[in-house]
């Protein structure tokens, strides 16, 4: 008998919280991006494990458009930060406070 | 006794996903170095890899491996070089006074909760697909096959709208970097 769905799903929510958690205290937008992508790999993850239990190609097709919107969010996250850097030589979110009250 | 009932290469294979995974992970958020942290994250990505394999996403893997480790990962790597390496340590300082342990309780919030309630719904819940007639999803050309059948078919529309989507963010992220010379010059003020 091969390893139980739970397994995997237990396994997919840490490395979502993870995700979070290196979100939420990381300062580096670089990093911050490089979170994000952690947990949309949590996210697949549990797609493809409910996709083998109940035998329904369906959860693969959607991690492969989520794939391809997270190669998007990617490409113009790193152009904002890029376009960012150039202004204030800095990828630290903590510089960016000219909305503050 | 949980190792004793499942099949010893699957264990194997899930321990090693799971190192693959963590240990990247906890790199990622741990490292100071970026270039260190995209490294830890190829990590990762192969770990998810592998647990798609195990679960008969060959395809996905295949996807994963050259679009996450091949395409994604090196445009961070090249934006890190691009900018130059922050030596200056981010993770020390915390403008928000407990914000470091307030995240750690709600992200152990977070886990708690979506084990719990996995765990309290049976896991996996839900009738066996009728589309794919009761039979388990393929492996090899056949998973390519089926899931080029769902992208084509049931999914064409999403498909058509990720095209579009990935056009709008091509022009974007031009437009976004794109150094602009002639505006520059009289934006004093900001």
């Amino acid at each position: 008998m091969n390893v139980p769905a739970a397994w995997y799903l237990v396994l997919a929510a840490i490395l979502f919280g993870i995700g979070a958690f290196g979100l939420l205290t990381r300062r580096s937008a670089l990093i911050m991006l490089m979170c994000l992508e952690l947990m949309l790999n949590a996210a697949n993850l549990t797609f493809v494990t409910f996709s083998r239990t109940l035998s329904d190609i369906s959860g693969q097709a959607i991690v492969f458009f989520v794939m391809v919107v997270a190669a998007a969010e990617v490409t113009v996250g790193l152009g904002i930060v890029v376009a960012i850097f150039r202004r204030r030589s800095s990828t630290s979110v903590d510089d960016l406070s000219e909305l503050k009250g | 006794m949980i190792a004793t009932t499942y099949a010893v290469p699957s264990v194997l294979i899930f321990v090693t996903s799971a190192a693959l995974i963590l240990i990247g992970a906890l790199g990622v958020i741990v490292v100071k170095n970026p270039v260190h942290a995209a490294l830890s994250l190829i990590m990762t990505l192969i770990g998810v890899a592998v647990a798609f394999v195990a679960q008969s996403a060959d395809f996905l893997a295949a996807v994963q491996i050259i679009v996450y480790a091949g395409a994604i990962v090196v445009l961070f790597l090249f934006v890190i070089m691009f900018l130059g390496v922050d030596h200056r340590s981010t993770t020390e300082l915390e403008p928000l006074v407990g914000q470091r342990a307030f995240a750690a309780i709600g992200v152990l919030i977070t886990i708690a909760g979506l084990i719990t309630l996995m765990a309290k719904s049976n896991w996996v819940t839900g009738a066996l697909s009728v589309s794919n007639a009761g039979q388990p999803i393929a492996t090899g050309n056949g998973n390519v096959k089926q899931l080029g059948m769902a992208v084509f078919t049931t999914y064409i529309f999403a498909f058509e709208a990720t095209a579009a989507l990935l056009i709008i963010a091509v022009v974007g992220a031009v437009v976004l970097a794109r150094r602009e010379r002639t505006i520059l010059s009289d934006e004093v003020d900001v």
